[in-house]
């Protein structure tokens, strides 16, 4: 792998993340944790009638676990659940080098983050995010 | 070329990854490489010599046997100890501080009783007193390092007590590199009626270490950190203290007869070597002790010296680079442990390998330390003599730009 794997998108969402903080009255809060790596974050989702109207997330970890959560979160808010869980569902994909054009598309800026699939040992932090989404949307991670 | 430089090219015409790769491996204190000869070594003694040892009658397992016990000899003259016997061959240093902490603190420590214990030290040398604080009642007591990583007779005479039984202390931190002064610590320990427990897994590779000079009681050891292959390590114990000592695993080869009503188990150290030993493994860190004798710890501690300065030299004209532990690179064997401000240690390490260099990020297996310390986790570059200042330059140039790749101007 080359250097350029940590594009201006990843490093932009890890130093300046738009949904880094956190929100008021939020009704599905669940903390992801690596412990290899030590990223650990709580993903806060305020769900009314089904859409994900806000959320965010707080902690710390490498920049790739936070990146990818900033980047998840850009693409999960204003979506339903079952929306949301095809956008991870597609983002899995893209891990596991499987992804079809059509998912590269929906998963947009995530497509940074598509060089982790030839980096085994980054993969947890790129997945923790939207394994967290996963997890509290009652999905029994693997 | 200086003199060093030619006589490190030399040396590293014998590692095959050095010929045929160009990793810059600077990960030494993990493990080391290991030289074509210690390879061959493991490969000759399973072509030549292989049989169960100690078992047959026949020739070849007695060549096997011969092989294996005199590894031990050359292990035991390695570190100064005065009997063979003294050393038991273990999986890892992991293993030997284990085997003391069954086979000794297990049975001889009760409630009442103080194990001290470093906070700097490696997981493998905290985790087993913390069993046998909690199999036995003795009291765990937390023995602090300065702010150069150092521990200090002082800080040892501040926590010692009457009740004191093992001090549990690593010659070299795997994240400060700083060298503790064992001899004085050991002399403080058994004037307090304890003994001294060694973690010697980064300081043997790396400068003569001499038991009976230390009179350390215990000391443990890897071979996969010298050159030699993964799976064989030393535990030295004196020897009337090992004689004491329960068994730690039981079966094949740790007795002398077994009947249903009752056992005899071996003498030292082989009633520690239970089943089949590792004698190929044996056989390989033999030939990496005679490689290490053969360059002499006097090159091996003037070019990781050299490496170590040139390293923090360059550091310190980094921006956001902070060294943990001394500020001056005498306070390191080797070992240069660091924080990149703003940038965590898995991408600061991830960033390295791009450019083929290989360091280690994350907790160092020391997370008592890290919580000590008030981080999470850093990065660790670590020399061998083998690396060159070229590769110290080349890891320099990449740390300069690490910042900067992920989006700090500067």
């Amino acid at each position: 792998m080359s250097d350029s794997f940590y594009n201006e998108v990843l490093t932009d969402h890890n130093m300046h993340p738009i949904h880094k903080h956190p929100i008021d009255n939020p009704n599905l809060v669940l903390e992801g944790v690596n412990p290899s790596c030590g990223d650990d974050i709580v993903l806060q989702l305020r769900v009314e009638d089904d859409k994900i109207v806000e959320g965010s997330f707080v902690g710390e970890g490498c920049a790739i676990s936070q990146a990818s959560a900033d980047i998840m979160l850009e693409l999960i808010i204003g979506k339903s659940k079952d929306e949301a869980l095809s956008l991870s569902d597609a983002f899995m994909r893209m891990i596991r080098n499987e992804a079809s054009e059509e998912d590269i598309e929906l998963l947009d800026e995530a497509g940074a983050l598509k060089d982790i699939s030839h980096m085994p040992a980054r993969v947890k932090c790129a997945v923790l995010g939207w394994h967290t989404l996963e997890e509290l949307f009652g999905r029994k991670s693997e | 070329m200086t003199e060093i430089d030619e006589k490190v090219k030399k040396l590293r015409e014998e590692f095959r990854i050095f010929r045929e790769t160009d990793y810059v491996y600077l990960d030494n204190s993990a493990t080391s490489q290991r030289p074509d000869r210690v390879i061959r070594a493991v490969s000759d003694f399973y072509a030549e010599k292989n049989a169960n040892p100690f078992r047959g009658v026949y020739e070849l397992s007695e060549k096997c046997t011969e092989e294996y016990e005199s590894a031990r000899s050359r292990a035991a003259a390695f570190i100064g100890a005065e009997h063979s016997s003294e050393i038991v061959f273990t999986r890892n240093a992991t293993e030997a501080l284990n085997l003391i902490a069954y086979s000794y603190g297990c049975f001889e420590l009760s409630e009442g009783d103080e194990i001290v214990v470093s906070v700097c030290e490696h997981h493998s040398n905290f985790l087993p007193w913390v069993m046998v604080s909690e199999r036995t009642g003795a009291k765990l007591v937390k023995l602090l390092p300065d702010e150069t990583g150092c521990i200090t007779p002082k800080a040892l005479r501040n926590v010692i007590t009457g009740k004191t039984r093992l001090v549990c202390v690593t010659q070299v931190s795997n994240v400060f590199g700083k060298v503790n002064d064992i001899k004085t610590l050991a002399q403080i320990a058994h004037e307090a009626g304890a003994l001294i427990v060694c973690d010697g897994a980064q300081s043997v590779p790396h400068m003569p270490v001499d038991v009976r000079d230390l009179d350390v009681d215990f000391l443990a050891f890897s071979g996969h950190k010298m050159l030699a292959p993964m799976g064989i390590g030393v535990l030295y114990a004196k020897r009337d203290i090992l004689s004491s000592m329960k068994p730690f695993m039981l079966g094949g080869e740790m007795i002398e007869s077994v009947h249903w009503d009752r056992v005899k188990f071996a003498v030292i150290p082989h009633v520690f070597e239970a089943g089949t030993v590792n004698a190929g493994g044996a056989a390989g860190l033999k030939a990496a002790m005679e490689f290490m004798d053969e360059i002499g710890f006097d090159f091996i501690m003037e070019q990781e010296k050299r490496l170590t300065r040139l390293a923090m030299d360059g550091i310190k004209n980094i921006n956001g680079i902070h060294v943990i532990g001394d500020q001056s690179p005498e306070g390191h064997e080797g070992i240069v442990t660091f924080t990149v401000d703003g940038v965590h240690p898995h991408d600061v390490a991830q960033i390295f390998d791009s450019e083929k260099i290989c360091v280690r990020a994350g907790h160092h297996c020391a997370q008592p330390l890290m919580d000590h310390l008030g981080i999470g986790s850093c990065t660790r570059a670590s020399f061998a003599f083998y690396n060159t200042e070229e590769e110290v330059n080349r890891f320099l140039e990449c740390l300069s730009g690490i910042r900067r790749k992920m989006g700090y101007n500067e």
